[in-house]
């Protein structure tokens, strides 16, 4: 029997946060780690000062509030666009600990081997 | 008669002193300065029904001129609790005795300075809110440097408020309302300028201040920019170069201003801080004076005969400034009736 697929349709997908589904294994993991995260204010200074938000679409101001929302799947691919080069960390007006911060999510995302498992 | 020493001659100190003179006290008012009015006889006009300071300056020092013996240059460097009674001695030489002190010792705006990245002192064009209060008084049209009409101009607000950096955390709570105003001001004298506000948040706080905001957004087209300024350059033409992000739209945004303008907090002014210290008041982590308790005796210092008026014990509005002042006054006669 034709699918609707077949028809070139396609089922979208859900395009809402998942609050109450997201784990909150990251976030809590990596509070452990670095508290200061919970200091950000999302005034995207860093994003601003970053040498690499200008030339990719990397912003830690988003990535932070991805962990903070539980959306782990695309943050293996974030991360890997920071160079580590710290100016964030000089800017920031909350003292968040960028640098540990970002080093901290590549590690327990490594940890847990699986990207999209936490 | 008792005698009461009000120290600083803002708005704060005016009327906390006038009223307590209404209330048969002898009152000297001691300022450091040649004239009163503080800070703001430095403002062009008040949010936010942009009236003008002067005007509201003016009422408040009818009623001061009537009882108050007023010590003008005078700077006070030390208060000295005695068997009751108050030595304050002032670096000109100058002393005077008191049955009670109130502290009406205000604030000083953030050196803009420090915050090195944003180039104030290092580039033509960039001048903080107090120099914009300061063009708009001269009355010769808002200017960059090179004396032209500046097709551009940007606000940064929190400029050494809300910032860990610059070593202050809290919010100075006016700064917000002052560039919404001014931007206003700037729009109506040069209609064909874009404004740009870049914030983090919108502190609109005070009655009809969110009003006011819309009001800038529907007849005067200010456009706000949720980022805040990470770093500004200067180019050939003498225009700043602004590197923001723009958070919601989530890029990297780079403008250039003909004219930026920076919106410096309060900070606890130095004399504020040396009187906490030489009467062993207890030093708050924003280093504001601490009242006893800041929501039902916001005038008490916790010094027996040592009282607070206005801005010394943190950032407040000229209302908020007034309020408080009076109910030092009531403070003062409790404590010495
Ligand atoms: S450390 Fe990473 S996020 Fe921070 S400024 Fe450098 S590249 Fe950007
Ligand atoms: S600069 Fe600091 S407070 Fe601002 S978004 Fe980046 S991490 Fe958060
Ligand atoms: S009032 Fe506005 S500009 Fe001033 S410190 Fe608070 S948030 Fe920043």
């Amino acid at each position: 029997m034709a699918t609707i697929r077949q028809f070139g349709y396609q089922v979208s997908k859900d395009r809402q946060i998942d609050y109450d589904n997201n784990s909150r294994n990251l976030i809590r993991k990596v509070l452990e780690k670095e508290p200061s995260l919970n200091n950000c204010i999302s005034c995207g200074t860093c994003a601003a000062t970053c040498s690499a938000a200008l030339y990719t679409d990397f912003s830690l101001r988003r990535l932070i509030l991805l962990v903070r929302r539980g959306e782990t799947e695309s943050l293996k691919k974030e991360t890997a666009k920071c160079m580590l080069c710290g100016k964030c960390q000089l800017v920031c007006p909350r003292g968040v600990s960028t640098r540990h911060l970002i080093l901290q999510i590549r590690y327990q995302l490594q940890e847990s081997g699986q990207k999209t498992e936490f | 008669m008792k005698h009461v020493v009000v120290v600083g001659g803002g708005v704060a100190g005016l009327e906390t002193a006038s009223i307590l003179v209404s209330m048969g006290y002898q009152v000297t008012l001691v300022e450091k300065e040649d004239v009163p009015g503080g800070h703001v006889k430095r403002w062009h006009a008040l949010f936010p029904d942009v009236r003008p300071a002067a005007e509201v300056l003016a009422a408040i020092l009818e009623k001061s001129e009537k009882g108050i013996r007023m010590q003008y240059n005078t700077e006070i460097t030390s208060i000295q609790h005695r068997s009751n009674r108050y030595a304050l001695v002032a670096s000109n030489g100058w002393q005077v005795e008191a049955d009670a002190v109130v502290l009406a010792t205000g604030f000083e705006l953030f050196d803009a300075r420090k915050k090195e990245e944003y180039g104030y002192g290092i580039y033509d064009n960039v001048i903080t809110s107090a120099d914009l209060e300061d063009m708009f008084i001269a009355g010769k049209g808002i200017h960059t440097l090179q004396d032209k009409a500046p097709q551009r101009v940007g606000f940064v607000h929190c400029v050494g408020s809300r910032d860990e950096k610059a070593g202050n955390l809290y919010c100075s709570k006016v700064c917000c309302i002052t560039a919404v105003k001014q931007a206003i001001e700037v729009k109506q004298q040069l209609p064909q300028t874009e404004i740009f506000c870049f914030y983090m948040d919108l502190r609109m706080f005070g009655r009809h201040y969110e009003e006011l905001y819309k009001e800038a957004q529907e007849k005067y087209a200010i456009q706000f920019i949720r980022g805040r300024l990470s770093e500004a350059s200067e180019d050939k033409e003498h225009r700043v170069v602004l590197k923001v992000e723009d958070t919601l739209l989530n890029k990297p945004l780079k403008i250039a201003v003909d004219l930026l303008v920076l919106m410096s907090g309060m900070v606890a002014s130095k004399q504020t801080q040396a009187f906490r210290d030489e009467l062993g008041m207890t030093k708050d982590e924003d280093n504001f004076l601490k009242p006893v308790d800041g929501i039902l005796h916001s005038n008490l210092s916790g010094v027996e005969g040592v009282f607070f008026s206005g801005t010394c014990s943190g950032p407040k509005n000229v209302a908020d400034s007034l309020a408080d002042a009076r109910s030092a006054a009531l403070a003062v006669d409790k404590y010495l009736k």
